[in-house]
């Protein structure tokens, strides 16, 4: 973070993620968002420490649980909330729903129903870039549970064999669906793999914006060079359930979840940015309003929204077989 | 007109498009300096280098993925699966991402991606090296499915799918990269979607494709000598299939058999008789039937092999049965009217 000004555009795309969720949510109660909905409460830090570190050029995958990485690479509130709603305008077009956000004009080459398939598409797109000589880098974001997939322990093969501009990105917010990390992974770190890979690896405290943010330029800068791959794990922690239909926190340890809050990322970087003078209450104040007025367009946009057509739907997909449906 | 085979009408169509397009590069096993395991590269990674011919390590999933992700990224890989039964490995990458991702983005994204795989049975290589899987990527929404049995649709088919914007499965066989044909010297194209009668004949109408369709071909030939003329119809595209083809054919000969290498249950050839009897029932004069393998995992024993797969011999009997038949349900349907009137 160079000027004040860089930290409270990291400050607002971390109010703009928060609301984002925290509205998305009620909306799904409300029966406007559909299927599963898959939160990023608590982990805000960590796609917008990364992002940040990224020319709108650069790509990266993203994953079931991606509504932060979209708005933190520059996505657009309403086409995002749109999609949620199932509405034509939506960056899918009412086809993908909230796992699967694409908007290739700023990089984001998709969400992902399964866990760990972003991984080697990442590896595809950095093979691209290196295949045409350019020097943008990608974003493989994948939680924990997905660094037990084959397709990580391939990727990071062929990546690291071929120098590729790719960085691994893990966000272990410390549960697969209901299954703790310490249950499924046999070292302490996911970065710990990086060695069986030749890799640099490192993890670091992914509620902490700008620790996260300083790793990521490391990173960055070495994929732009042509020095390959790096991973960085990113210790978080969701506050919510897996997703809207499976809630339970019965599993997880009596004060697990309040000692996470205790040091929420956007809590403890308003502190840090008022402490150093950076900010003032009045400024932040200002900008969660900006950010709930932004939120609430969008909102406005989705609800305005058409659905698909299907007529429309049907004209598209020829091969669709329509005669045995009805 | 000059004679090549199956395996160098690949490399030139790969030759060819690799030339006309620098978006074009190869993945998978062994294709690098080697030539791949089927020597379809020979020659090429001299020429266009590792970037365009990338060998991998034994993943799958991964070069299957990353192909997905360099689709998505504006190249235009083509996979070798170096058998086809290993693309199981890479069923996730197939399934729910190649074929998936066009739609699932809105049109965002388009996945040129063509996957080519040999496939079936024959070599004495047991269950997981002798299967055809066709039916599952035709099941499975979002690819195109082709299957070419003659070098000259082997390059044509191969340099529309390349030229394609969607992903298609590229299925070969391995009896066939050494069998030759006419190919001419000049650059075509054959259309992925259009089927070819092989042969003409009005008594029956044999469907097939790929190494089989050498089969029902000789078949065919020796029931002529009886006085059976069987027209034979080589789809070539499995996804999407050329049925107005196929009806014409059995609309013309009432009687309609396909024969494939792949097991009968839920197949291709399932398919086709379920389309056929659905779009021209009226000229079906016969039950169709579907010859194909043994429902059971290939064993590796010659004896036990040959049991499993459909012979020539028992094609021709199956014609010769078909061809036989009369049908009787008709005239019970009648006579059954009169008795109703009568009372």
């Amino acid at each position: 973070m160079n000027t004040a000004a860089d930290g409270l555009h990291m400050l607002d795309l971390m109010y703009r993620i928060r609301f984002f969720e925290q509205r998305a949510k009620e909306l799904y109660r409300e029966g406007l968002v559909y299927g599963a909905l898959h939160l990023y409460l608590g982990e805000e830090a960590v796609a917008v420490g990364v992002c940040t570190a990224l020319r709108k050029d650069d790509y990266l995958t993203s994953t079931h649980r991606g509504h932060g990485h979209c708005i933190a690479k520059g996505g657009d509130l309403g086409r995002m909330m749109a999609e949620l709603f199932g509405r034509e305008t939506g960056y899918s077009r009412g086809r993908g729903g909230s796992m699967h956000l694409f908007a290739p004009e700023i990089g984001l080459l998709g969400g992902n129903g399964i866990v760990g398939a972003g991984i080697p598409i990442a590896t595809g797109a950095a093979y691209a870039v290196k295949y045409r000589g350019g020097d943008q880098v990608v974003v493989c974001f994948f939680g924990d549970g997905a660094a037990n997939q084959g397709t990580f322990h391939e990727s990071a093969n062929m990546a690291a064999l071929w120098k590729l501009p790719l960085i691994f990105l893990c966000e272990n917010n410390h549960y697969a669906a209901t299954t703790r990390v310490s249950e499924a992974l046999c070292v302490p770190d996911v970065a710990m793999r990086a060695a069986g890979y030749g890799m640099p690896g490192e993890a670091v405290d992914g509620n902490d914006v700008m620790a996260v943010h300083e790793a990521a330029l490391r990173a960055v800068a070495r994929a732009r060079t042509g020095d390959g791959p790096s991973l960085i794990e990113c210790k978080t922690f969701r506050y919510e359930g897996h997703c809207m239909v499976l809630h339970d926190h019965r599993f997880r340890p009596p004060g697990e979840e309040e000692s996470w809050r205790y040091r929420d990322p956007i809590d403890c970087f308003e502190k840090r940015l008022l402490d150093a003078g950076q900010a003032t209450p009045e400024q932040l104040e200002d900008m969660k309003q900006k950010a709930h007025d932004a939120l609430a367009a969008a909102e406005a946009f989705a609800r305005e929204s058409p659905f698909p057509d299907p007529a429309a739907f049907q004209a598209e997909h020829p091969r669709g077989n329509w005669q045995c449906v009805r | 007109m000059r004679e090549i085979t199956y395996t160098v009408a690949l490399r030139e169509a790969l030759d060819e498009e690799m030339g006309r397009d620098p978006t074009v590069f190869q993945i998978g096993e062994d294709i690098g300096r080697f030539g791949g395991v089927w020597l379809i590269q020979k020659g090429q990674y001299e020429r266009f280098g590792e970037m365009r011919l990338r060998g991998t390590p034994v993943s799958e999933s991964g070069f299957v993925g990353l192909a997905v992700g360099a689709a998505i990224a504006g190249l235009r890989p083509v996979v070798e699966i170096m058998y086809i039964d290993f693309i199981t490995t890479a069923m996730d990458q197939v399934i729910n991402q190649a074929a998936k991702l066009g739609l699932m983005s809105g049109g965002a994204v388009k996945v040129p991606l063509v996957i080519r795989g040999e496939q079936g049975s024959g070599s004495r290589e047991a269950a997981q090296h002798s299967q055809s899987l066709e039916a599952w990527f035709v099941h499975a929404p979002g690819f195109k499915v082709v299957i070419p049995s003659t070098p000259y649709d082997a390059k044509g088919l191969l340099k529309s799918a390349i030229r394609d914007d969607e992903p298609v499965m590229f299925l070969e066989h391995r009896f066939l990269y050494g069998t030759k044909g006419e190919v001419p010297q000049d650059e075509y194209l054959v259309p992925i979607g259009k089927g070819i009668v092989r042969r003409e004949g009005s008594d029956i109408t044999v469907v097939s494709t790929s190494w089989f369709l050498q089969r029902v071909l000789a078949a065919a030939t020796e029931l002529a000598a009886e006085g059976i003329e069987a027209e034979v119809v080589d789809p070539r595209t499995l996804m999407p299939l050329d049925l107005d083809l196929i009806a014409a054919s059995v609309r013309k000969t009432g009687r309609l058999l396909v024969v494939q290498e792949a097991t009968v249950v839920a197949s291709m050839g399932a398919e086709i008789v379920r389309q056929v009897v659905e779009h021209a029932f009226d000229a079906i004069d016969a039950p169709p039937r579907v010859l194909g393998g043994a429902h059971v995992p290939m064993p590796y024993s010659p004896p036990l092999e040959d049991v499993c797969l459909t012979q020539k011999d028992d094609i021709a009997a199956a014609i010769r049965q078909m061809v036989r038949y009369k049908r009787k349900r008709a005239a019970r349907r009648v006579s059954h009217r009169a008795r109703g009137r009568s009372s």
